[in-house]
């Protein structure tokens, strides 16, 4: 009862914002530029909260998680310009709706799989070796594609890298993107409140225990793996379709450091932490552009008091819950409660007036 | 008597040329409560690590029921119905009382990956349905107003208890206790015997327990194994054994002068 009062709270709460979002574009009082970083940090969200399934709750450290997102970038941006030469659904509007949601499930497939591929050699390994492997994992894939012909390189046995993919239509639309962040926040913010977010906690808690109750381990950490790598998939996707182009290199070590730092600074296992970090660390460096070289400085010494003084980052593990604070303020439930019952004896007492009069 | 539910024919394990546990029979009937004693580094905790699959044996068999279970990994232990406690106790420190029950009664939730991403009526469900038999065995171990406090800041005695909950979760036929009793106070150890005695009764289960704490051993075990240097030295009841040499001379060593 009080979980679909709060789903639907905050149903209104997104679309409150995505309504201002509108207008403030529509008047142009947000240009194209501030629109652009409002993309970047939708995907950025993304990212940082599919990111935190795998480090969040399995407490599996990911730093490649960028490989996954390449593969969702490039598998995306090759199909939708394989379906402009075949000339199917290329026409505008809804045509190139649906050529861009196929695209990107589609890249968000192949990460997934690439996710299970890597995943089940590498999570038997713990902690610091499983970062590495999945670094060099991350690597590897990045290395691949951009000497992959098709990509754009010369071919694997060349073994030299390649040029841009250039020429991807820009297909991605604030307002589509915005939705599919909501989303894919909202899939993954339910999965992490069933059992299986559960599980996860507990393997992260102690994996010997976990099994001792019964719980498949293995399984359950490749599954929160490749789902991780699927919203990575889905995110590159839209990623290729905001630049594009995709040049080689884009999608390194430091792509997937800026998301694990992302997903420390808002707190590991809270998607509200991902969505803050996500948003305020894409908008921030761009906000500080006209102090020129300095700007940097800032970004790290936010990093670094965040460390210091909460450093389980931003959120910990908390979610902000809109609905719990409407009801610290105006006891908002009970409120809702007492109207529905109100409602409801209203009904009553209509219906029974409407009894009596039938049977006179 | 009733039927064998758990039993271990020379099972032995070796660490390279070490052998840890060597030929150990064992057999639980239902509703039986045997003890498993012997000094510090007897391969007690061995023997338990070998009954729930955390480590293979490397001679003899071991069946729960009629199924071979030799070299099964510890989830399919649980499956066939043994659950366990640890010495040192593991629990999910960081999630709270009634989410670390929870976690035990995973393979019984239906709902699947889809509804785990949409959460329809089914799903709330299920949560709440699980929710209320959790309840029902966080009050068999006196936990129930503790259900919402995160694990990790319970009292040690507390912590015992649920992971003896999350144990019963599972809906086992054996529950292997890993010295329950360790670092608790009289009180504490009296109330843990009320519960061992309460679950008998409710869930008609079979309990195999290792403790050093001997009064408790011979108050509530019908038959006791004694182990040393991972051979079984002595097994009978808690009088035969009270009054067994050998036992005797393990736990104290030999009186030379004697002899």
């Amino acid at each position: 009862m009080f979980s679909k009062l709060s789903s639907k709270v905050n149903f209104i709460a997104v679309t409150l914002l995505f309504l201002i979002l509108v207008v403030l574009r529509e008047t142009g009082i947000f240009n194209n530029y501030v629109m652009g970083i409002l993309m970047l940090a939708c995907i950025s969200i993304i990212m940082t909260a599919s990111l935190n399934v795998a480090t969040g709750y399995l407490g599996q450290l990911v730093i490649g998680h960028a490989g996954f997102m390449a593969i969702g970038a490039y598998t995306a941006a090759l199909i939708t310009k394989a379906f402009a030469n075949a000339d199917i659904l290329n026409g505008s509007g809804i045509e190139n709706f649906f050529r861009f949601i196929i695209a990107i499930i589609a890249g968000g497939i192949l990460a997934a799989i690439f996710g299970v591929l890597v995943g089940a050699p590498t999570l038997r390994l713990k902690g610091d070796y499983l970062a590495i492997a999945t670094l060099g994992f991350g690597e590897i894939i990045r290395v691949i594609i951009q000497n992959l012909k098709i990509c754009g390189g010369k071919g694997l046995a060349q073994g030299s890298a390649g040029q841009a993919l250039i020429g991807i239509n820009r297909l991605a639309d604030f307002y589509v993107v915005y939705w599919i962040t909501v989303l894919s926040l909202a899939f993954l913010f339910c999965f992490a409140r069933s059992r299986y977010g559960r599980v996860l906690k507990a393997i992260r808690e102690d994996e010997i225990a976990a099994t001792a109750v019964g719980i498949k381990t293995t399984r359950y950490k490749i599954l929160a793996f490749s789902m991780s790598a699927f919203f990575a998939g889905l995110a590159g996707g839209i990623f290729a379709h905001y630049l594009g182009t995709l040049a080689p290199g884009t999608f390194d070590f430091n792509k997937s450091i800026e998301y694990v730092i992302m997903g420390v600074f808002g707190g590991m296992s809270s998607f509200s932490g991902s969505v803050i970090a996500g948003t305020v660390l894409t908008v921030l460096p761009e906000a500080l552009r006209s102090f020129a070289d300095y700007r940097m400085l800032a970004y790290s010494v936010a990093l670094i008091l965040v460390m210091i003084y909460r450093p389980q980052g931003l959120f910990g593990s908390y979610e902000f819950s809109l609905t719990e604070q409407l009801d610290k303020y105006f006891d908002f439930t009970n409120k809702v409660q007492a109207r529905k019952e109100k409602k409801a004896a209203e009904k009553k007492a209509g219906k029974a007036a409407a009894g009596e009069g039938g049977e006179k | 008597m009733s039927d064998v539910i758990l039993r271990a024919e020379h099972l032995g394990i070796s660490f390279g040329g070490l052998k840890a546990v060597n030929d150990f029979n064992l057999e639980l009937r239902e509703g039986e409560l045997v003890g498993l004693i012997g000094p510090n580094g007897a391969g007690k905790t061995t023997v338990f690590n070998l009954l729930t699959g955390v480590y293979k044996p490397t001679e003899g068999d071991y069946y729960i029921g009629e199924t071979k279970m030799n070299g099964k990994p510890a989830h399919a232990m649980v499956e066939a119905g043994v659950a366990r406690t640890f010495q040192n106790i593991r629990l999910f420190s960081n999630m709270t009382v009634i989410e670390n029950v929870l976690v035990a009664r995973d393979r019984k939730f239906g709902y699947k990956l889809f509804s785990a991403f949409t959460h329809p009526k089914s799903f709330w469900k299920q949560e709440a349905q699980e929710k209320e038999r959790a309840m029902e065995l966080l009050k068999v171990v006196g936990l129930e107003d503790k259900a919402d406090t995160v694990a990790a800041n319970l009292p040690y005695g507390q912590q015992r208890k649920l992971e003896i909950a999350r144990a019963l979760a599972t809906d086992m036929k054996v529950l292997m206790l890993d010295e329950p009793a360790a670092g608790m106070n009289p009180t504490e150890t009296a109330e843990l015997l009320e519960i061992i005695n309460l679950i008998r009764d409710r869930f008609g289960i079979s309990i195999l327990l290792i403790e050093h704490d001997m009064s408790l051993v011979m108050k509530i075990c019908e038959r006791i194994t004694v182990l040393d240097y991972g051979n079984i030295i002595a097994s009978g009841s808690p009088e035969e054994i009270a009054h067994n040499k050998y036992v005797i001379e393990a736990y104290l060593g030999k009186d030379d002068e004697e002899e």
